[in-house]
């Protein structure tokens, strides 16, 4: 890997811009594959945008053809590992004075010879034309500046959940990201550029400014009244006249407060104009972006100080993660129309995007000096619609995770270790899943570097990608494996778990058939809980499985908390079972093996008996042991040819397997794959069934629903079982009665 | 004399004068026939008004002229040396100034005619000028000084309501002055842009911007009905503040001389600087102004502005972002006049033809920017009215 060569704040910009060497692998990813250049020049930073094809691994399962079935020993599936192509967004961000250089990079490792034209904005796009039409050799066809923020806006808004943001200077975190709304219209949008051109210095203003004491140069209220202005409701401490001292006092000020003064003159003036325009225009969302914000803390106070101020509270000022893409992801949009961006979705990978204020001078000097002045966003294509669910009671207040750790600090040391800990073995399980594959250790390492570094990130700045949660932290460790090519680390141990608990399938079925009804029921839950504790991606699990693979789930069931549970409400559902059938229910399964095998399907099998539908959603893509949409269906089709209940389930189309959507161990019921919407919708569904502590409890355990729900977990981490009041293997068992009825 | 005595008593709380100018212009006969029931209640002279201000105190002063033999006689001493040194001299000590091109002459106000007077001086030396009062006895008359404004809490002032005095004395100096409010006839076209009288007959609903060392923006709907709209701290204050850091002048007339001579074009950075030419997308002319002070970033054009081209662009940067300010205000208010006042806008006519040419450009010649020849002293005149009013 080439070194980078960053910012020293102790050289000069002009002798680094020569030097500066690019690491391929780190910076401008993908340029083989790249086309659709787009380019937006600032008056100090230049943002480039362009689209890629990645080739990923993917792991497939499919069924051994029967015939040639004694060649294959007795496994259910084969595992392949196939190349799959996928669209990629790629943004990179840096600062002026390296244009030359990156051009000639971009020059030297382009291979695609399509490209033509590279669509251009900002208020250095015209200064740089000749330069880029010369290096690259493509055409520079110039787009309008707010036409392309605004589509950027719309884009990142749209896409991007966490992406804007309330500042609050004193909280207990500062940033409080904001659920993207279904409607993100209207907002008022408030670009404060500047044609800046050095960076350093600006930054170096703010910086003297955040030191300064204004009140020795702005004249305030109480000076000219001595006191508050009551009538008016004006406070003491209330600027009357900016610089207002400097003309009647003869001394020298010293530069910091006048640096604060003119923070707040600008700040307040801008707040003031922009409350004006919402006002007019009667809107509440009003967002900040450019070149005097770019992640700064103290003008983002100010700002929001500000607003606050004008509006007594009715507007928010709200900041965006990805202000400084927004021009070029709008070029890139307008260029790229042909490709219909705006039809699909897209999804922030957190392997390759910089978090909010990598280069934020203050915040993190050490990660400025590593990695330049280089910041990157990068977007993957869902290649299926996501829709939110449509039994979701208030899809504008729904919030998946159940612990924001941006804003509980405990939780957030906790789990950051916890991840942190158990790095050692998702390397050594990442090794493990690709025996034949030589230089797997060194991917793996390389692997270990990368979500090492995200956590160090995450631990400074928890909010460097929105909110953070344990789903966000599972799903960045999910996009690291995939980004060094260990898309699906667990396929073998699922493999072997699928297979030894389909042994059992029919003995197990038939126990619980010897049961009488009321017996039968309980059984049926403890079952689907037992199955439960299977969890590789639980570390107090993984421990016991790694140690004993015949930890058997009669011993996981003897394991289980006795009645009543953390969380009971057995004896509620028991009293609705007894009441006519439900029409249609919703399963949102966990873990291959024991867990969907020997407990969810025959709890399905009951309700199917009973006369429910049941749709089984199982997650699009792999992560940990969860069991994927592909290995259901196989799994289900063997079932079927042992039990006749499964099998008329399937051919009548009252039990349907779809896939989620999602390649996360926990749920968003925002974003959800339309397939599964639309039958939820067409099959009247009220009965939501969530299973396992990433979906029950880690996120969707203050769900709210329209129809009945039952959340169903087994805790298998000590410290969140203490936090719950519990103990390991502490049992929650969450029936909703139908929260707003439907008719 | 409606307005100033309390003489219509179907109207209690009114101080100011009604909607009819006509009727307003003839008070002197009515009044006379009251003379006798209001010298009663008339205050004892002197009379003052005075509003202190972040950087100015301004204070107005009424000079009976039909003093009789009997009253000259009992007149005490000190009052008579008061009348005699402000009424002959028109600066006081270093500092303070006597504004003679405004002095209204031959007024009538409960029931004695004199002039008006208008004098100013920095809020800085009202220690020096409190003690100037003193050392004419000045404590020893019974008198109450009426001030609105700031001050210090130390004096004993009779404080009044700073927004209710503005707009009172805005009111009465507008009654009783021809030609008082008048407005810049095409305010776009440089070469034809001419002073007019405005007859503010039917003053309401409109926007008073008061433009001292900070700026208040007040919604007048009727004499009493009123509201602070908002206010900005971008104001006079910062303007002389900023020039005097940036150029080392050491008084708003210098501050306004060296804008006069300089070029602001040559210190902010325009749209057509940025764009080559407008940018048609959004209407935004080349001319305007995308960064204000935004060429000063580069080194190389710091070192070619003078300190005029700085003055100048400090003044227009103020004075274009209070009309911003207040042409937001006008339309979230649906109001179409603004009256613009205030200490900054005195000898300061680029700023008054700027505000005139924002106000009719960015509204489509919606919005009728108007001036007032008292400028800064609505507010002090209004505490005078207060004084005879409360008496």
């Amino acid at each position: 890997m080439a070194e980078c060569v960053g910012v020293d704040s102790s050289t000069s910009a002009h002798t680094m811009d020569k030097s500066i060497i690019l690491p391929p692998d780190e910076i401008f990813r993908n340029l083989e594959n790249a086309k659709r250049f787009a380019i937006d020049i600032g008056g100090s930073l230049t943002k480039l945008a362009y689209y890629s094809t990645v080739q990923h691994k993917v792991a497939k399962v499919r069924s051994f053809d029967h015939t040639a079935k004694e060649a294959h020993s007795d496994k259910l599936y084969e595992i392949s590992v196939q190349e799959e192509v996928t669209a990629r967004l790629h943004f990179i961000k840096f600062e002026n004075t390296y244009i030359e250089t990156c051009l000639d990079f971009i020059k030297d490792h382009l291979v695609n010879t399509e490209t033509k034209v590279i669509k251009a904005t900002g208020g250095g796009a015209h200064k740089f034309k000749d330069l880029i039409e010369k290096k690259l050799g493509l055409k520079v066809d110039k787009e309008d500046e707010m036409t392309c923020l605004i589509k950027g806006c719309n884009f990142v808004l749209r896409n991007i959940p966490h992406e804007a943001f309330v500042y609050t200077k004193h909280a207990d975190s500062e940033f409080r990201f904001q659920t993207t709304h279904p409607d993100i219209f209207p907002y008022l949008l408030v670009n404060i550029g500047s044609g800046v051109s050095i960076v350093k210095r600006f930054d170096e203003l703010l910086q003297l400014a955040s030191k300064g004491q204004h009140t020795s140069v702005d004249m305030l209220v109480k000076d000219i009244y001595g006191g508050s202005y009551g009538s008016l409701g004006l406070t003491g401490d209330l600027i009357a006249s900016s610089f207002g001292k400097s003309a009647t006092a003869d001394k020298e000020f010293p530069k910091e407060d006048m640096a604060k003064s003119l923070l707040h003159m600008i700040s307040n003036d801008i707040g003031q104009l922009a409350c004006l325009y919402a006002k007019l225009h009667n809107l509440s969302r009003v967002y900040f972006g450019g070149f005097f914000i770019r992640g700064h803390p103290v003008t983002m106070h100010t700002i929001t100080y500000s607003i606050n101020y004008f509006t007594k509270g009715e507007v928010q000022a709200l900041f965006l993660r990805h202000e400084g893409y927004l021009g070029a992801i709008g070029a890139f949009l307008k260029g790229a129309e042909e490709d219909n961006p705006n039809q699909y979705r897209w999804v922030e990978n957190y392997a390759g995007s910089s978090g909010l204020m990598s280069v934020s001078p203050d915040m993190n000097p050490m990660q400025r000096a590593r990695s330049g002045t280089f910041d990157m966003l990068e977007m993957d294509r869902l290649e299926r619609q996501l829709v939110k669910l449509p039994l979701l009671q208030d899809p504008s207040s729904y919030i998946p995770d159940t612990v924001d750790l941006t804003e509980d600090a405990l939780a957030r040391e906790y789990w950051l270790f916890c991840f942190e800990d158990a790095l050692d073995g998702v390397v050594q399980r990442a090794v493990a899943s690709q025996p034949d594959l030589p230089e797997a250790p060194e991917r793996a390492e390389k692997f270990r570097q990368k979500y090492r570094h995200k956590l160090q990130t995450l631990r400074h700045q928890p909010f460097a990608y929105g909110s953070l949660t344990v789903r966000s932290l599972l799903d960045t460790r999910e996009h690291c494996l995939n980004e060094f090519n260990f898309p699906d680390p667990y396929s073998k141990i699922k493999q072997r778990e699928n297979d030894l608990a389909l042994k059992y399938y029919l003995k197990a079925v038939k126990a619980l058939e010897k049961l009488e009804w009321e017996d039968r029921q309980l059984a049926l839950v403890s079952g689907v809980l037992a199955g439960n504790v299977f969890d590789w991606g639980a570390k107090a699990v993984s421990d016991v499985l790694e140690s004993d693979p015949e930890f058997g789930f009669e011993e996981a069931k003897r394991q289980l908390e006795e009645r009543p549970w953390l969380v009971d409400c057995y004896d509620q559902w028991f009293e609705r079972l007894k009441g006519p059938p439900h029409r249609c229910a919703l399963f949102f399964v966990d873990n291959s093996g024991v867990d969907i095998i020997l407990g969810v399907i025959p709890f399905v099998r009951e309700l199917l008996s009973r006369g429910t539908e049941v749709v089984l959603a199982s997650n699009s893509g792999p992560a940990l042991n969860d069991v994927t949409n592909g290995e259901l269906q196989i799994l289900t089709e063997r079932i079927a040819a042992m039990d006749p209940v499964i099998q008329s389930g399937l051919r009548d189309e009252r039990l349907m397997l779809v896939q989620s959507g999602s390649s996360s161990p926990c749920l968003d019921l925002s974003r959800l794959d339309k397939v599964l919407a639309t039958l939820v919708r067409e099959r009247k569904t009220d009965l939501v069934i969530i299973e396992g502590m990433g979906r029950a409890i880690h996120t969707n355990y203050y769900a709210m629903l329209s129809c009945e729900s039952l959340k169903m977990a087994v805790i298998k981490n000590s410290w969140l079982a203490d936090r719950l009041g519990g103990k390991l293997f502490s049992v929650v068992f969450k029936y909703e009665p139908t929260g707003a009825a439907v008719p | 004399m409606p307005g100033l005595c309390r003489s219509d008593p179907n109207n209690e709380g009114a101080a100011a004068p009604g909607p009819s100018s006509s009727e307003r212009r003839t008070f002197n006969s009515t009044a006379r026939l009251r003379t006798d029931s209001v010298k009663k209640s008339r205050p004892l002279f002197p009379w003052f008004g005075m509003d202190i201000g972040g950087t100015l105190v301004k204070l107005v002063y009424f000079e009976p002229k039909d003093i009789t033999a009997e009253e000259e006689q009992e007149e005490v001493e000190n009052l008579k040396s008061i009348r005699r040194y402000l009424t002959l001299n028109t600066a006081y000590g270093k500092t303070g100034i006597r504004d003679v091109h405004l002095e209204l002459k031959d007024l009538t106000l409960c029931g004695r005619t004199g002039n008006l007077h208008f004098i100013r001086f920095p809020t800085q030396d009202l220690p020096v000028f409190l003690q100037m009062g003193r050392d004419k006895h000045f404590s020893s008359l019974h008198t109450t000084l009426c001030a609105t404004g700031g001050g210090p809490t130390s004096l004993k002032l009779h404080k009044l309501d700073e927004l209710e005095c503005l707009i009172r004395g805005v009111l009465y100096i507008d009654s009783v002055m021809p030609r008082e409010c008048y407005y810049f006839e095409n305010p776009t076209d440089p070469d034809h842009c001419v002073e007019r009288p405005y007859p503010l007959e039917n003053p309401y609903p409109m926007l008073l911007v008061n433009i001292g060392s900070g700026v208040s923006i007040l919604a007048v709907y009727s004499e009493n009905n009123y509201k602070r709209v908002t206010g900005t701290s971008l104001g006079g204050g910062t303007f002389l503040g900023l020039c005097c850091l940036l150029t080392g002048c050491s008084s708003f007339e210098d501050a306004l001389e060296m804008a006069s001579e300089g070029e602001s074009t040559r210190v902010d950075k325009l749209v057509r600087d940025i764009y080559g030419g407008d940018y048609e997308r959004f209407g935004l002319p080349g001319w305007a102004v995308a960064s204000s002070f935004g060429n000063m970033m580069s080194k190389e054009k710091r070192e070619t502005v003078s300190k005029a081209d700085l003055a100048r662009a400090t003044l227009v940067t103020i004075t274009n972002n209070i009309g911003s300010i207040t042409r937001m205000c006008a339309l979230n208010e649906n109001i179409e006049r603004v009256v613009f006042v205030g200490n900054f806008l005195r000898v300061n006519t680029l700023s008054m033809k700027l505000l005139a040419y924002a106000m009719d450009y960015w509204s489509k010649g919606q919005l009728k920017a108007l001036f007032l020849r008292h400028e800064g002293y609505f507010g002090a005149v209004g505490a005078l009215l207060e004084l005879l009013h409360s008496s």
